[in-house]
């Protein structure tokens, strides 16, 4: 049985698979509408997240499926004391696949160390974020029409920032992506995924806390928050919150065909005012994550678009 | 000073000196009933100083932890007062119950009954990952 843990269990052949089968979703979505009737996605989130939530929900209501769950630990006997390993064991029982999310690094892991069924990692703390990466993964192969030969910026909290981790690991596949990191001294990509994908596979990156200065070499530009739940200290993240603003002026230098992406939601780290730029991609980027996360759970569960593989 | 020589066990010799009591620890050995000698700071001509470990018990011990602590430590293994094999720890491919994951976040720090379980990341700097949040092992 095949789980989705982190965006590495996956091949750059199965990748490919996985971001054909969402376009053809896309292009032909009366197709897929009963594709996963009769089975059941359980949402089991252990942390708050409407979005990513939200959008595992839609994929399988599209695919013609049922959906149960809970959306907060609060909610669910984990506030009772329950393992990770023994609330797997017993979803699995009432669902046929299962999305999790959790604020401890590892949950998905343990919980398909002993789950009978799949299991898709929605988020585990600031480790792995493998489904919001297809769809980072889809949305620049839909606006650029490849997935190697362009410059990458990625700016903002890339120490905490578990989408900047999986998207590195996952880019770091493809021939002549060019790295350019931008972010405080404070919130820099931790060190391990410099030695250890970086600089182990001698991909070129530069590190930078200018964002204004690299902008014209940008084929692709990825937004990130700076979370407020990553800190344990108030105080740095209010300092730090404000660093890097994308405003209309800091775009001046910008290419004409610059794809702007975050995995959303926003505070104030993309003014509004650029909202109505074709280059801000990242409201298709929401919508994209549906798609590919229909096509995650068909994948999954065995299923085409004729039925049964 | 003298210690008795073993008939049957392991002497963990030319331990980086002051590193014998950390072993001592991570490799359990506080719960053998057997004899076991420490010996600190004894001369040496290769490394000026060093530590020993000896263990007086033919039991099978998990000496994993000792090439991510001290990989330069060499295991003797005695048999009937003889010498019968003499090799360095190695750098195992995964450590499993003897370092505990300190990241605050990792699921290790809330899930019971959990193995506690290292990957070796990269042998040329002797990096070992949690497999379950991947934060670095320290010693």
């Amino acid at each position: 049985m095949r789980h989705l843990i982190d965006i590495r269990d996956l091949s750059e052949r199965e990748i490919a698979d996985l971001l054909d089968l969402a376009d053809d979703i896309v292009a032909n979505r009366e197709a897929y509408r009963e594709v996963c009737k009769y089975k059941k996605l359980a949402t089991l989130f252990f942390e708050p997240s409407t979005r990513t939530r939200l959008s595992f929900e839609a994929a399988m209501y599209e695919l013609g499926g049922q959906v149960l769950g809970f959306s907060e630990a609060a909610s669910s006997s984990a506030s009772k004391g329950e393992s990770v390993a023994d609330t797997i064991r017993v979803v699995g029982c009432y669902a046929d696949i299962i999305a999790m999310r959790h604020p401890k690094e590892g949950a998905p892991m343990v919980g398909a160390m002993h789950s009978t069924v799949p299991i898709i990692n929605a988020g585990d703390g600031g480790h792995n974020h493998p489904t919001q990466t297809l769809t980072d993964l889809m949305t620049i192969r839909r606006e650029k029409g490849r997935l190697s030969d362009f410059t990458i910026g990625l700016c903002g909290d890339l120490k905490f920032g578990r989408t900047v981790h999986s998207l590195i690991a996952a880019l770091s596949r493809y021939e002549n992506v060019k790295f350019v990191l931008i972010s405080p001294e404070e919130l820099k990509v931790p060190s391990y995924i410099k030695k250890d994908i970086l600089a182990e596979q001698g991909l070129p990156y530069v590190q930078t806390t200018e964002l204004t200065d690299v902008m014209p070499q940008l084929d692709v530009l990825y937004m990130t928050r700076v979370q407020r739940e990553r800190f344990f200290n108030e105080e740095d993240y209010l300092r730090l919150k404000d660093s890097y603003i994308l405003t209309p002026e800091k775009l001046r230098g910008a290419k004409a065909d610059l794809t702007i992406l975050h995995p959303l939601p926003r505070v104030n780290e993309i003014d509004t005012a650029i909202d109505a730029d074709p280059r801000a991609c990242y409201f298709r980027q929401a919508l994209n994550g549906k798609f590919v996360r229909m096509a995650l759970i068909m994948t999954l569960l065995g299923l085409t678009k004729e039925g049964q593989a | 000073m003298n210690i008795d020589s073993i008939q049957n066990g392991i002497v963990i010799d030319h331990i980086r000196s002051g590193g014998a009591m950390q072993l001592y620890q991570l490799l359990g050995l506080d719960s053998l009933d057997c004899p076991v000698a420490i010996i600190k700071n004894a001369p040496s001509d290769k490394m000026g100083r060093k530590d020993i470990i000896k263990i007086d018990s033919a039991q099978p011990l998990n000496l994993d932890v000792l090439g991510f602590v001290d990989p330069d430590a060499t295991i003797n293994v005695i048999r009937d007062c003889a010498l019968v094999e003499k090799k360095h720890a190695g750098l195992p491919e995964r450590i499993r119950d003897v370092l505990r994951c300190r990241n605050p976040r990792c699921i290790t720090s809330v899930e019971p009954d959990l193995p506690q379980v290292f990957q070796l990341a990269n042998r040329e700097t002797k990096t070992y990952r949690c497999i379950y949040c991947e934060a670095k092992a320290e010693k």
